[in-house]
């Protein structure tokens, strides 16, 4: 006869009731952990995204994602000559910030050669580029529908296509475009800008007597040169060694060389590394909550018990079955609680205006945690009725 | 062979200046199917002598005999007390201290479930004590919603139900009018007769003892009189 069960359903309605409360802590718990988990995904799905096996950046930097990196776009034709390259494209990145009518809202903008590494895998609506100039795909994240326009600096471009959860390191939709497109928003300044800089260029060369006489339109091509990336995507030959491929374009090229995992390791450890103590301390003090509610609640129930242990005592129900009588009440009540936090999560998460990803391994982790957390609870009253003086049910002291 | 045995049981509580002795050298033995009571004033050791028979505060000195069994003061840390408890002792209380969460049916079912007794098994004799008992129409129903006199029968029949070699029943009709009481009396006689069981009833209430086979009056720790 199981007594937890039979205690259970005496006081059905306080159990289910503190069940949900419990649950509501426990699914705050999981939102965490899909929040973390979904941090992750956001920042390396640029990154993934790209099919890349290399990353060449700026010589000394840590790439686009951490800081400032400009190389030529042409020295995608150099690196393609690289022994075990297959090949070499670059890529530009920058975030911006955009209006839908009066809404502003942020996109990472990657601009990519049409076809090209750089370009998403898929398209979840509308169509991929077809034009060079002018087109973009955005992901669904930034709410803006197929056929929009949206003015970027002197352009405007039109939504053809929606893509599914590429987006950046600090969870901004991405926006796809031509490299030339992306070019242009990122180097080419405004008419003002250019005009101002050329008379400045004027008077320099006029100063300088080697150059004397030679108009400023002549230098102009050179000094407002727009045809820089922000990383060259490397793919290699399947019996290539990253390694190895890597050390030769640093060693003759003055690059840095970055494979895929160490892009992946940057962003881990310093774009959301920060993030990630944050919210695993978070879940240590809700977890710590939640052992501390579960052994007060388990605690009471067997305070109420007094008496019935006492005289279970008597009418000899050894001790095994008073502690399990305990455990058992401590696990359903987290279980119950996992069940309804589980449940409340895997129903609202998709609400969460950032991914919260919840991954079934996390779940298991957190269930077996939940678990532990219950024995751990239910300690406090398995000590407690151990202790009850049988006595008590024939009127004397505890 | 007496069912069960006290030997110079002595009961001390508290040490030095605060020491009580609560027994002195009791002496007594019930037969199988012997109806014993228990009376005296308050203070005079009954429960105590009750508590130690049954080896919830087990005895100082002397020794508790229950069968075959035989515990003595010094060395009943070595004794499984609720083993021999839940296998041979029933005991009613003077608050019936039913299991509320149980039903009436599983609280006297538990007894025969701790001892081994399958669980359909042990609900198909449950059914027929209480059939006997005239308690059947309430098997199903918690203890709270029992009448004093119900809960008293069921009391009885979780105490009976394992056909224990000894009953101990500390003050059973204290809680029920004269009338209800003596059907509890009655019955406890007659199952104690039935089952060949030994019975130990303490009370205050002499109108409760027809049919008794001894009545042993305890004063200041001592059995006085037979």
């Amino acid at each position: 006869m199981n007594l937890a069960i039979r205690d259970v359903r005496h006081r059905l309605g306080r159990f289910l009731l503190t069940g949900l409360g419990l649950g509501l802590l426990l699914g705050t718990v999981m939102a965490m952990g899909g929040i973390y988990r979904g941090l992750v995904e956001d920042a390396l799905a640029l990154v993934r995204m790209s099919g890349a096996d290399l990353w060449v950046v700026q010589k000394d930097t840590n790439g686009p994602f951490a800081e400032t990196s400009r190389v030529p776009e042409d020295v995608a034709r150099a690196i393609r000559a690289v022994p075990g390259v297959r090949d070499a494209s670059p890529v530009a990145f920058q975030t911006l910030q955009l209006r839908l009518g009066a809404t502003p809202f942020r996109v990472q903008l990657v601009g990519h050669r049409p076809g090209a590494m750089g370009a998403p895998a898929a398209v979840a609506a509308g169509r991929p580029m077809v034009q060079s100039r002018y087109e973009m795909l955005i992901d669904r994240r930034a709410g803006v529908p197929l056929g929009t326009d949206i003015r970027i600096g002197r352009q405007v471009f039109t939504v053809v296509g929606l893509t599914d959860g590429i987006v950046s390191s600090a969870g901004d939709p991405a926006a796809f475009v031509s490299l030339r497109d992306a070019q242009e928003v990122q180097f080419l300044k405004a008419n003002e800008a250019v005009r101002n800089e050329r008379a400045r260029l004027q008077a320099d060369l006029e100063a300088t007597p080697a150059v004397a006489g030679v108009p400023a339109a002549v230098f102009a091509p050179i000094v407002q040169n727009t045809h820089l990336a922000n990383a060259i995507l490397v793919r290699l030959e399947p019996w290539a060694d990253p390694g190895d491929v890597a050390g030769r374009i640093e060693r003759w090229n003055h690059y840095r060389a970055m494979t895929t995992g160490e892009q992946e390791d940057l962003l881990a450890k310093s774009v959301i590394e920060r993030n990630r103590q944050q919210i695993l301390l978070f879940r240590i003090i809700l977890l710590s909550v939640s052992t501390v509610v579960i052994a007060l609640v388990v605690f009471t129930m067997t305070m109420e018990k007094t008496r019935d242990i006492a005289t279970l005592k008597i009418i000899g129900a050894p001790d095994r079955k008073i502690a399990g009588l305990i455990l058992q009440q401590a696990l359903a009540l987290g279980i119950l609680g996992y069940g309804v936090g589980g449940v409340l999560i895997n129903l609202t998460h998709q609400y969460f205006p950032r991914r919260v990803a919840i991954l079934p391994f996390d779940q298991y982790v957190l269930f077996g945690i939940v678990l532990v957390i219950c024995v751990l609870a239910s300690l406090f009253g398995i000590r407690r009725a151990l202790r009850v003086n049988p006595t008590l049910a024939l009127g004397g002291g505890a | 062979m007496p069912a069960i045995a006290a030997e110079h049981v002595t009961k001390v509580f508290g040490q030095g200046e605060t020491e009580v002795m609560a027994l002195k050298d009791v002496n007594l033995a019930v037969e199988p199917g012997e109806l014993v009571a228990l009376m005296g004033p308050s203070g005079s050791g009954k429960t105590t002598l009750l508590r130690a028979l049954s080896l919830i505060d087990p005895p100082s000195r002397g020794c508790i005999t229950i069968g075959n069994a035989q515990v003595c003061a010094d060395a009943v840390a070595t004794v499984d007390d609720r083993r021999l408890r839940r296998e041979k002792v029933g005991i009613i209380f003077q608050a019936y201290n039913l299991i509320p969460f149980l039903t009436a049916a599983e609280n006297v079912a538990l007894v025969l479930t701790l001892n081994g007794v399958p669980r359909g098994e042990a609900l198909r004799r449950t059914r027929e004590l209480l059939q006997s008992l005239d308690l059947a129409h309430r098997a199903d129903t918690y203890p709270a919603t029992l009448s004093g006199g119900e809960q008293q029968r069921l009391a009885v029949a979780r105490a009976v139900i394992n056909n224990p070699a000894v009953i101990l029943a500390d003050e059973p009709t204290a809680a029920l009018d004269t009338a209800r009481g003596k059907a509890v009396m009655d019955l406890l006689r007659r199952l104690g007769r039935e089952r060949g069981a030994a019975v130990i009833v303490v009370t205050h209430d002499e109108r409760m003892l027809e049919g008794f086979d001894r009545i042993y009056h305890m004063v200041d720790g001592r059995i006085t009189s037979n």
